[in-house]
């Protein structure tokens, strides 16, 4: 562990970010770069996801950072800070996709079977084991090419809930959708990434050969 | 109760989120017992959740903490720190990339960690009884959906686990664990601690 910071309980660490709240509305605003210097990597993740170009998502993260310190009067001691923080970032973000995308037509059929049962693609076993493919450079190109393939109702869910590790709860406030619609769209999500990289990442191209994408092997 | 492998599609997520009862719960389990496209989906989407749930997945730009600092002194007014508040920072960013860099030196002293998260500095109890798979590694509550190969599970106490290289489940565990600690633990505290990150690229 390199910083004492993280080594405090979470219990701990939400009154410690009281206190720097409490420290920074009372005028002290240094206090701000040691409250949101663990969420850096979060809110960057954030903007990311929704604004897919590295230009974009820091400058998006670097805008949420500065709201969140110009309305830290409005942050509620009950609520995680972190949650809100990122809360901020995925509006922020989502604003300027709207804003950029104002005169593209949003493609529907992505959203459209939301609600249908989804039937997995491929059933390569996949038994290598994650944190070590997580080595590799080109499995982590393949990790985010596929995330990115993902339509963006899905994208948002899966990376507040999956990778920003928020409850089912927190994504659906985030969002603003309810925690119905973040369950039914995670599941697509965590069901779409599987069929996309079971097969390479599974070492099964050769056992799976006979069965050509889409058709079921039984 | 009987489940269809359409039934467990439906659920596998709810099933590795812990967000079914305990009768679906066994219902299925016993489904994956006979069924291996079951079994192959939900492997791989317990794979799919823990890895992308590892912060390495998330890259940082070189630079982004220096200028994101930047951009808040340059738009916040009274921000700016004084000389001997710089002077505070500069001297904890050198403490706490001299801990960065002792903390990885260390490594090659103890016995070869599993996992890269494994530094000994989660909140689990340590007398708390914690079950590891010989090949796996992280350690878990037993019962805990990310458990990876069930044929060599053993359970020993959550130091023990510690000690011979072991994370703790960020499922399982995520109570014990800070919400600040992973991007603390080897986030970029400062570019140059990004930059001497083999794993750490900005593509």
């Amino acid at each position: 562990m390199a910083a004492g910071l993280g080594s405090l309980e979470n219990p701990a660490q939400q009154d410690y970010e009281q206190r720097l709240v409490q420290r920074i509305r009372d005028g002290e605003h240094e206090a701000f770069y040691q409250l949101i210097r663990p969420y850096e990597r979060r809110v960057y993740a954030a903007a990311f996801a929704i604004l897919r170009n590295e230009a974009d998502a820091e400058d998006c993260a670097q805008e949420a950072v500065l709201k969140a310190f110009k309305n830290i009067r409005q942050f509620r001691a009950e609520a995680r800070f972190s949650t809100w923080l990122i809360e901020i970032a995925v509006n922020e973000a989502r604003m300027r996709r709207r804003k950029e995308r104002a005169d593209l037509i949003e493609p529907i059929e992505k959203e459209k079977n939301e609600e249908g049962s989804y039937t997995p693609r491929d059933f390569a076993d996949w038994r290598e084991i994650p944190s070590e493919a997580l080595e590799r450079k080109e499995v982590r190109e393949k990790l985010a090419e596929a995330l990115g393939a993902l339509g963006q109702i899905y994208r948002e869910v899966f990376v507040l809930r999956d990778m920003e590790q928020m409850s089912i709860e927190e994504t659906a406030n985030a969002l603003g959708i309810s925690a119905a619609s973040v369950k039914t769209r995670l599941l697509r999500a965590r069901l779409m990434l599987r069929d996309l990289l079971a097969p390479g990442l599974g070492g099964a191209w050769s056992s799976q050969l006979s069965f050509a994408k889409g058709t079921k092997p039984w | 109760m009987v489940v269809r492998c359409e039934d467990v599609w439906r659920e596998v997520s709810n099933y590795l989120d812990e967000q079914v009862t305990p009768e679906l719960r066994a219902a299925i389990e016993e489904h994956l017992r006979a069924c291996t496209r079951c079994t192959a989906v939900v492997d791989g989407t317990r794979n799919v959740v823990q890895i992308y749930g590892d912060e390495r997945m998330v890259e940082l730009p070189l630079g982004f903490s220096r200028r994101l600092h930047r951009r808040l002194e340059g738009n916040v007014s009274g921000t700016r720190r004084s000389f001997f508040g710089w002077l505070v920072a500069a001297a904890a960013a050198i403490l706490i990339a001299g801990g960065f860099k002792a903390a990885r030196s260390s490594v090659l002293g103890r016995p070869a960690l599993r996992s890269e998260h494994a530094r000994g500095s989660s909140h689990v109890p340590p007398d708390m009884m914690v079950i590891v798979a010989e090949d796996g590694k992280t350690f878990h509550v037993a019962g805990c959906p990310f458990i990876h190969d069930k044929a060599s599970l053993r359970t020993i106490t959550a130091h023990e686990a510690e000690q011979q290289g072991y994370a703790p489940c960020v499922r399982c565990m995520k109570k014990y664990l800070d919400p600040g600690a992973v991007a603390l633990s080897d986030g970029p505290v400062d570019d140059l601690a990004a930059s001497e990150d083999p794993l750490r690229t900005s593509e």
